[in-house]
């Protein structure tokens, strides 16, 4: 008998070890833990990345119970000042010793292309939210590296081909000087002279640049019909205002902001902003559904959701669901269920995550309302179209990816 | 791309109104080197404390104190941020630069590079490295001018004119008045401008505050032009620099005239090839080091 107890014993202690290694060989190790790296003092703290993206992810994980397969889903945050540099150094310092399971928001293009490529030598993933460069799911894509929102490609699709349909031929960019910069101006020239229209100069201007006077004046000087600002968050903020003040606009040039959020509308002020048209990967009060995760976000915050925020949320959501799905959070495992899952959700409608990295989903075009149209304080536009994802993004064979095939 | 005339004319107001701050700066620069022999390096980092005195003033402080609706206008900043900064810079020299007097140039500069980065450190830890926008711009001075070749925003065309009448005051103050002649005999001899009876360390003390006051009136000034950051004077006096060797070391007149012909040059060359417009300062630095190293306006 006591021998039997012994066994019996001895059994149940081995199949607790069995599946206490079990839960160890499911999670690296006792925690998912997610990392929120952007720019969280700068020129993109306040619509892409910022308190309101680590709020977004937050409440993600919120929603999701805060925890899976068992465990605490835990998460952190840093700024990266928008330097690739100091980025990196916090992103090897979250794997190597954080034990951080997939890094977000990633804002900045020369961030996120540092990033990505640091994670996925270590077997990290990433989901971008924040960058806009389409390098991350072309040239520079890796195997585990998602780009989950909008790009570079999708931006001028709408904005551009509704201004040139509108007679507005002759353009000229004031262009941020870094990675984004560029391969926003190169996407939107593509569409304009695709269309009939031609770019007749360029100027560079770097990031976080506070006197945009004299670009503004070459722009001007230029003849163009059309000032575009291949720029975004502050930047672009600062130029339509100093545009304002040199009296870009009363001398008949228009402008064309092409990344514009909500919360740049914000602080122009409808007044300054009336009429513009941007492309945006999402809008708060476009249906029911946003409506209502809208006025949560809102109550949690303080600030109407901006698209990086949704985004941000939905990654978050999408990458648990993966973990759970795979029943593991290893990098191979839930890149895979990533690429099998159908992402529908407030976000992304239709959204499906690529071999390349890239989530396609539709697009909206936004009109800025007259002031006394507006129905809130963050009611400031109105969807005038709506991009399907096949439109807004190229197909999977024209994307340069070398990964595409594992 | 055709260079028109409008464009040399636009581009060259923007430049006069950069080389106002050119001007105010490095003006600051050559009175204390004049008169305390120290190349104070923290004066970008005092102009950036300028602004940020206007900037506290207005969206800050009010709060703090628990008044909501308090506010420190633009115009009373005027007067409030050059005193309380004058009164920063005092201490410092009262405390810590008077030690170093004795010593070789570099002890100062060395010190006051300290001091620089500690401000601009201490701001990074509070503020947005990219600017904060300041919003106490007085309604007087919104809307835009047209200059017939361009559109001139009102307040810039302010900060020019004012900074233009500080900048010759105190040329005249210093070099037409007696107070001024007191001044510069100090630097020549002090122990004999001593035995007149007058207290020469206070003297320096006061000029130091009066250069470092400038450095904060000009950081008013841009503060609406230009967002508030924590950086602001970092950028800017690197060239600053340069014009005060430009135009001569400890000469008053020279830093004016520099600080305005330079930006002026400056605004020139964005017409005419934009992407020298950065570079252009310094090329111009190197010919005057090789043709006349004591600068344009120097004695030596």
């Amino acid at each position: 008998m006591r021998k039997l107890l012994l066994a019996a014993t001895c059994g149940f202690t081995m199949t607790l070890a069995g599946a206490a290694s079990a839960q160890d060989q499911a999670l690296s190790n006792d925690y998912v833990k997610i990392g929120v790296l952007g720019d969280m003092s700068g020129v993109y703290a306040t619509g892409f990345s910022g308190p309101g993206a680590v709020g977004a992810v937050k409440m993600a994980v919120d929603d999701f119970g805060g925890s899976v397969l068992g465990q605490p889903i835990r998460v952190i945050s840093a700024d990266h000042q928008n330097k690739p540099d100091v980025a990196s150094a916090t992103a090897r310092e979250w794997i190597d010793q954080e034990r951080v399971d997939m890094i977000t928001d990633l804002t900045n293009s020369a961030v996120g292309l540092a990033v990505q490529s640091l994670a996925s030598d270590k077997g990290v993933i990433t989901m971008n939210t924040g960058a806009a460069t389409t390098q991350l799911t072309n040239e520079a894509c890796t195997k585990y590296g998602i780009h989950y929102g909008y790009d570079t490609y999708a931006l001028p699709v709408g904005t551009a081909t509704a201004i040139v349909k509108n007679g507005g031929k002759k353009w000229f960019f004031i262009t941020a000087d870094y990675a984004f910069g560029h391969s926003l101006q190169k996407n939107t020239t593509e569409v304009v002279e695709s269309l009939g229209g031609e770019v007749v100069g360029s100027v560079a201007a770097p990031l976080g640049t506070n006197d945009f006077a004299s670009y503004l004046l070459q722009a001007k000087a230029s003849g163009a019909e059309v000032i575009a600002l291949a720029n975004a968050g502050q930047d672009t903020v600062n130029s339509v205002k100093q545009a304002d003040s040199f009296g870009i606009v009363q001398g008949g040039q228009q402008l064309a902001g092409m990344l514009v959020l909500i919360s740049d509308v914000k602080s122009l002020g409808q007044e300054v902003a009336k009429g513009l048209q941007f492309t945006s990967a999402w809008y708060w009060n476009y249906d029911d559904e946003s409506r209502e995760w809208a006025k949560r976000y809102m109550e949690r915050t303080g600030a109407a959701p901006t698209f990086p925020h949704a985004a941000l949320y939905s990654a978050t959501t999408a990458y648990l669901n993966a973990v759970k799905a795979a029943g593991t959070d290893d990098a191979d495992a839930v890149r895979a269920q990533l690429n099998e899952m159908t992402i529908d959700d407030f976000f992304a409608k239709g959204g499906d995550i690529r071999p390349d990295g890239l989530l396609v989903h539709d697009m909206y075009l936004l009109k800025v309302k007259e002031a006394s149209a507006s129905k809130g304080e963050w009611d400031v536009a109105g969807v005038a179209r709506v991009i399907p994802g096949e439109q807004a993004y190229p197909p999977l064979s024209e994307s340069t990816c070398a990964h595409i095939d594992q | 791309m055709n260079v028109s005339l409008d464009l040399i004319l636009a581009q060259m107001m923007l430049g006069l109104s950069a080389g106002v701050f050119y001007a105010m700066l490095s003006l600051g620069l050559a009175i204390i080197f004049g008169l305390l022999n120290v190349i104070n390096f923290a004066h970008g980092a005092l102009y950036m404390l300028g602004a940020f005195v206007a900037l506290i003033g207005h969206s800050y402080i009010g709060p703090w104190l628990g008044y909501e609706d308090f506010q420190l206008g633009f115009w009373p900043a005027l007067i409030v941020a050059p005193l309380l900064v004058g009164c920063f810079g005092m201490l410092l020299e009262r405390t810590m630069l008077r030690r170093l007097y004795q010593f070789d140039h570099i002890y100062g500069l060395l010190l006051t590079f300290g001091i620089a980065l500690m401000l601009q450190g201490f701001f990074t830890n509070y503020f947005n490295v990219s600017g904060t926008p300041y919003g106490g711009q007085p309604e007087s001075l919104n809307g835009i001018v047209n200059l017939g070749f361009m559109y001139f925003p009102k307040f810039r065309l302010f900060a020019i004119v004012m900074s233009i009448v500080v900048c010759f005051l105190t040329w005249f103050v210093i070099e037409r008045t007696r107070l001024g002649a007191v001044l510069r005999a100090g630097v020549e001899n002090p122990k004999l401008v001593q035995a007149f009876g007058i207290n020469v360390p206070l003297m320096v003390t006061l000029t130091f505050g009066f250069g470092v006051a400038l450095a904060a009136l000009a950081g008013v000034l841009a503060a609406p032009i230009y967002s508030v950051s924590p950086l602001m004077g970092a950028n800017l006096i690197i060239v600053v620099f340069a014009v005060v060797v430009i135009g001569g070391m400890g000469s008053i007149m020279g830093a004016i005239v520099t600080g305005l012909t330079l930006g002026l040059i400056q605004g020139l060359t964005k017409a005419i090839y934009p992407p020298a417009a950065n570079t252009v300062i310094f090329f111009i630095m190197v010919i005057v080091l090789l043709v006349r190293p004591a600068g344009l306006f120097g004695k030596e």
